[in-house]
């Protein structure tokens, strides 16, 4: 701490200057404008020239030209598109409700203090967080296997015939597990940490008053966390509608059951990369990003009013 | 009068950082969930130990079949050896494949992790810490643009970037990699939010009474203070680079700067391309090694980056 010597030649000092929140200077973008500047590259550039790029269209005569909202009127009736959307939103409405719901019990059973070996539970549920989506999905590809992984030698050892993970009528199920045991842990972390700071003197006043563990989580504990029941939900919408990473590790496993164009994300990504038509997929992303935002948006709003 | 000032604020800096270093800590232990001591349930342990299962038997299935041959792999039952240990010959095997591609890997990936997750880690402390203490023009507007931002979908900005960064020359480049990277709305909330808990405003008052620079008070003062947040955006940061597979895979052609999670995509592939050889064995391996040194990393250091996520989560 001898190193806070202010420099030998002190200049003359002058009057303290106001400090924090007052201090209402340039300042402050020293230190937010690396941030910022490398934010607009990498985000915001991105977006204006999506929207550029949506603008106009590779023709065959005549080269790239402007079309005006022609890519958004086809991105609305492009059953792909639709047929993509209600894949992510099925996974939507069933994933993550499961998730989150696993994610909050533990969360709560963690927190209640009547578990054996709270911290060993606590990060071992968390540790698949640490596992990237690849190795998550080439690991769990593998034990669905029927015939090398897991699921064949249960059929073996048991005489069971378990149905095919992967075949089409069940790989989107088998793809929510997988996103399941990726971020079960890492939503339970989120709740457990925001059940910590739940101030003590509420518990001594619902134990005067008499009230059952039950009426304690109702009452208490679900309407002190419900900003980080927001935003573990917003952040899994999201989460949901840019699914890739796991139906596309999947697809060779599975091609009959994954197609490219099964995800919107993975729409747009084989538009683009293997069907050169960056105009469209960007159209396609951008699309998909609105949905994502008004949806984001509306849940938030709801979540933060719901029961004052 | 160097000497009469200094030791003012070395003790005061000193017991701050006792106690804003020890406060996320201290209030988890102290605040019992709920009041008494609840008596330990075995039904709820039961319970909540299917949970647990279900979280690391796949990862003991890793453990298992990283000790397997090729062959072994399919003749054996999964949740247990099989005759043969070839765990030490299957690492060897991972590493010098196909001219030691692998070890090419591992190094590209911590490039991009050093680079990417570090560089993400210091804009975020620096930022954060702006928007925590400084009232500077703009400062709102900076604050709804990034929370904005956290809703657009990454993968939507996916392709814009890529062409962007193709007529920039950047891409089938680590920086195509590492520049996106740098950028963590997550991490800058956090920061955020940790840095108006744990910076008392007296203290940079002080320091700037005793003549400290901006820059000397961030360094000396803030960042010791900043420790545990650091450690929580670091690990968060390092688990996004370390795991990163879209954007890698479509910024890079050239297998020399792949990845860990790209090259072992690509080896998982091999089999299913003609004339291609298997070698699952190496996959299994390789993913072993690849989740090694993130688990390691937030088993060690669990005590910081959970009481970074506890002080996070006060303003949620």
């Amino acid at each position: 701490m001898t190193t806070l010597h202010p420099p030998a030649t002190a200049e003359p000092r002058p009057a303290p200057p106001p400090v924090g929140r007052d201090r209402r200077s340039w300042t402050g973008w020293g230190f937010i404008g690396p941030f910022v500047a490398v934010f607009a590259l990498v985000f915001l550039a991105p977006i204006v020239y999506s929207v550029y790029l949506s603008l106009f269209r590779d023709q065959l005569i005549g080269g790239t030209g402007f079309v005006g909202f022609d890519n958004y009127r086809q991105a609305l009736q492009d059953e792909r598109f639709w047929a993509a959307l209600g894949r992510v939103s099925l996974f939507l409405c069933v994933q993550v409700p499961i998730m989150l719901g696993i994610a909050l019990l533990v969360a709560l059973a963690l927190d209640s203090g009547r578990l054996y070996g709270k911290s060993f539970f606590r990060i071992s549920i968390f540790l698949p967080y640490a596992v990237p989506a690849v190795v998550a999905t080439l690991m769990w590809g593998f034990m669905y296997g029927t015939r090398f992984g897991l699921v064949g030698d249960v059929n073996e050892a048991f005489g069971l015939s378990l149905p095919d993970p992967l075949s089409p009528g069940l790989v989107l199920a088998s793809i929510g597990n997988i996103v399941t045991w990726e971020f079960v842990g890492y939503n339970m972390l989120i709740f457990y940490a925001a059940l910590r700071v739940i101030p003590h003197s509420l518990y001594e006043a619902a134990e005067i008053d008499g009230a059952g563990q039950i009426r304690v989580i109702t009452a208490i504990k679900l309407p002190a966390i419900r900003g980080a029941l927001v935003i573990a939900t917003i952040f899994s919408i999201i989460g949901s509608f840019q699914l890739f990473n796991e139906p596309s590790v999947l697809q060779k496993l599975a091609p009959n059951a994954i197609t490219t164009d099964y995800t919107p994300n993975y729409y747009t990504y084989s538009l683009s990369f293997s069907g050169q038509q960056h105009n469209y997929s960007a159209t396609v992303a951008i699309v998909m990003g609105l949905i994502t935002m008004v949806i984001a948006y509306v849940v938030q709003l709801r979540g933060m009013r719901k029961g004052v | 009068m160097t000497s009469t000032v200094s030791p003012a604020s070395a003790s005061r800096t000193g017991s701050a950082s006792d106690a804003s270093g020890s406060v996320p800590r201290l209030r988890t232990r102290q605040r019992g969930s709920t009041p008494g001591r609840p008596r330990r349930s075995v039904l709820l342990t039961v319970l909540t130990g299917l949970v647990l299962l279900y979280s690391l038997v796949p990862l003991v299935w890793l453990v298992i079949s990283a000790t397997k041959t090729q062959e072994g792999l399919s003749r054996s039952f999964g949740l247990w050896f099989d005759g043969d240990f070839a765990l030490w010959d299957n690492i060897v095997d991972t590493f010098t494949y196909n001219e030691g591609v692998f070890t090419r890997w591992l190094l590209n990936t911590v490039l991009y992790v050093g680079l990417g997750a570090g560089g993400a880690t210091l804009l975020a402390v620096l930022g954060g810490y702006a928007l925590a203490k400084f009232e500077f023009p703009g400062r709102r507007a900076v604050f709804a643009v990034v929370i904005g931002a956290v809703a657009v979908p990454g993968t939507a900005l996916a392709v814009p970037t890529f062409l962007m960064f193709s007529t920039m020359g950047l891409t089938n480049t680590p920086w195509a990699v590492i520049i996106p990277s740098l950028i963590s709305p997550f991490g800058l909330y956090l920061m955020w939010v940790f840095a108006s808990e744990a910076v008392p405003n007296e203290l940079l008052e002080a320091a700037r009474i005793d003549g400290a620079g901006e820059l000397r008070t961030f360094f000396l003062v803030v960042l010791p203070l900043l420790a545990p947040g650091i450690v929580t955006v670091s690990l968060f940061t390092m688990v996004a680079t370390w795991n990163n597979y879209f954007l890698p895979l479509i910024m890079l052609k050239d297998p020399d700067w792949y990845p860990l999670t790209l090259g072992l995509h690509s080896w998982n592939d091999q089999a299913a391309t003609a004339g291609g050889q298997p070698v699952f064995h190496l996959v299994i391996t390789g993913s072993l090694i690849t989740i090694v040194p993130l688990i390691a990393a937030f088993l060690l250091l669990q005590k910081y980056w959970q009481s970074g996520l506890s002080a996070g989560s006060v303003k949620e």
